[in-house]
């Protein structure tokens, strides 16, 4: 287990409860229902990739552990892909915290954990906001430009190509500026 | 097949079957023509913002779905074909239904209320509507002896809110059954398949894909069927087996069933994993 956690003391008694009532402003959800079955742990798909287990970020949470809840690998490997919140016995919907807590590090700059995932997520809102559809072939491109990785994935690449999967020009909705104006006024606001 | 219905519905086909997958579309829309149902598409509809909307921006996810509703012509269903759209869609109205803030938004944004009663569905709904499999039955192209793995992936999967809204498991067995065809049971029919994280972490995707498709080739399917365009893509680009087996659209099998011969050419012409050698096997390709 990664820094706060191993190497400080938590007291409990003095645990800040501001940022569990932010998460509970953003998500609706309230991590303070949780009392570490498991589940959500056990069931998930993708917990290997994970440098904390679902129900580890939910215990920070409760802790007031800012920093490491969100400054670790779990918040941005969540997929949604709901597998947690059909299984949890107090029916927390965990992926929307996770989105809350991503939402929160990119606000507040912190050091993002994932930054891959987080330039993929980029690149296909960039494609949203330029055609109002997403735009693989470029989302990949870019993607892969900004990762300075040209080659992983060339193969598949090509052969989607070759089976015309992959499309040269995008699909596109006829009113963009309908569309780039709800992009506008969000950069405003949070930084994406 | 009877026209006598020609029901009709909004259709929202999302940026995957829009592109990526218009195998999955033209089948789709082959299976509707043979019912006898008018699809109208969604006029200008916009990408629903996928899962990177909602993790980097909410508010704009919130936007881009809520723009979709406000397109949907009043009291016609909106069907949607992929799950993850249907997903976005229909927890966005639950909110519209239950949150007065999120109508004065949609009221601002969009210059009408949103129709909150909008009956928002999946193609399984409709497949259930029209009873498809007591029809199918009838049939004499059935893919008879096909041992199919049907994958739903996280379909199956939704928000505690949503916990009680109607489940598909067990919809694609049941029609499978009716053409004559064998699924399987196995037990990673609801594992995901990995959403952007294959682009993201190909290497640890492959192996995921992998065990998925390997739990199925154990349980003795000849191939795999899904439900949503994503899930066959990520298993198709993400495959590393030896011997994969074929990964089919539900949509085509169902295609195939009511005499889509013709066509299939033309759709396996785009799957990585061809499917023609274990269809010509069992007589259902030529």
């Amino acid at each position: 287990m990664g820094n706060q956690i191993s190497s400080d003391i938590i007291h409990i008694n003095r645990c800040d409860n501001s940022f569990r009532d932010q998460i509970v402003e953003l998500s609706g959800e309230n991590a303070g229902l949780c009392f570490h079955c498991g589940s959500c742990a056990n069931g998930c798909p993708f917990r290997d990739l994970m440098d904390y287990s679902p129900n580890g970020v939910l215990r920070m949470i409760q802790l007031g552990l800012r920093p490491s809840a969100l400054e670790c690998s779990t918040i941005w490997v969540c997929v949604g892909c709901n597998t947690c919140a059909v299984q949890c016995p107090m029916a927390i919907h965990i992926p929307a915290i996770m989105d809350s807590l991503c939402q929160i590090a990119l606000a507040e700059g912190v050091k993002v954990a994932e930054p891959d995932i987080l330039n993929f997520h980029q690149e296909f809102l960039n494609s949203v906001e330029r055609y109002g559809r997403s735009h693989k072939l470029e989302i990949m491109l870019r993607y892969k430009i900004k990762k300075k990785n040209w080659f992983e994935d060339l193969a598949v690449g090509l052969k989607m190509l070759r089976k015309r999967k992959l499309h040269l020009l995008p699909s596109r909705v006829k009113n963009l500026f309908e569309l780039k104006n709800m992009f506008r006024i969000k950069k405003q606001g949070v930084r994406l | 097949m009877n026209k006598k219905n020609g029901t009709r519905f909004s259709y929202f086909p999302g940026c995957s079957l829009a592109t990526t997958a218009k195998e999955n579309e033209q089948s789709l829309q082959y299976v509707f023509k043979k019912f006898g149902i008018e699809l109208k598409e969604l006029e200008d509809w916009n990408c629903c913002g996928s899962s990177s909307a909602h993790s980097i921006n909410s508010d704009l996810a919130s936007k881009l779905i809520s723009r979709n509703l406000s397109l949907a012509p009043q009291g016609i269903p909106l069907m949607v074909a992929c799950p993850n759209c249907l997903l976005r869609l229909s927890q966005e109205n639950l909110h519209l239904k239950n949150d007065e803030k999120a109508r004065e938004r949609f009221i601002r944004n969009w210059g009408k209320p949103p129709d909150t009663e909008l009956e928002i569905i999946h193609f399984f709904d409709l497949f259930e509507r029209m009873d498809v499999s007591r029809k199918i039955k009838t049939l004499s192209e059935k893919p008879a002896g096909l041992k199919v793995a049907p994958y739903y992936g996280c379909m199956l999967a939704r928000p505690p809110e949503m916990r009680h809204e109607k489940n598909y498991y067990g919809l694609m067995e049941k029609i499978l059954s009716s053409m004559g065809a064998e699924p399987v049971k196995w037990g990673h029919y609801a594992q995901c398949c990995g959403s952007y994280l294959s682009a993201v972490r190909p290497d640890a995707i492959t192996s995921k894909v992998d065990a998925i498709i390997q739990d199925a080739v154990d349980a003795g399917a000849d191939c795999l069927v899904t439900a949503c365009a994503m899930c066959h893509l990520n298993l198709e680009i993400r495959c590393s087996l030896k011997h994969p087996i074929p990964i089919l659209h539900f949509s085509e099998l169902l295609s195939m069933a009511l005499g889509a011969k013709k066509r299939l050419g033309g759709w396996f012409s785009k799957h990585l994993i061809n499917p023609r050698p274990l269809l010509r096997s069992k007589g259902l390709y030529e």
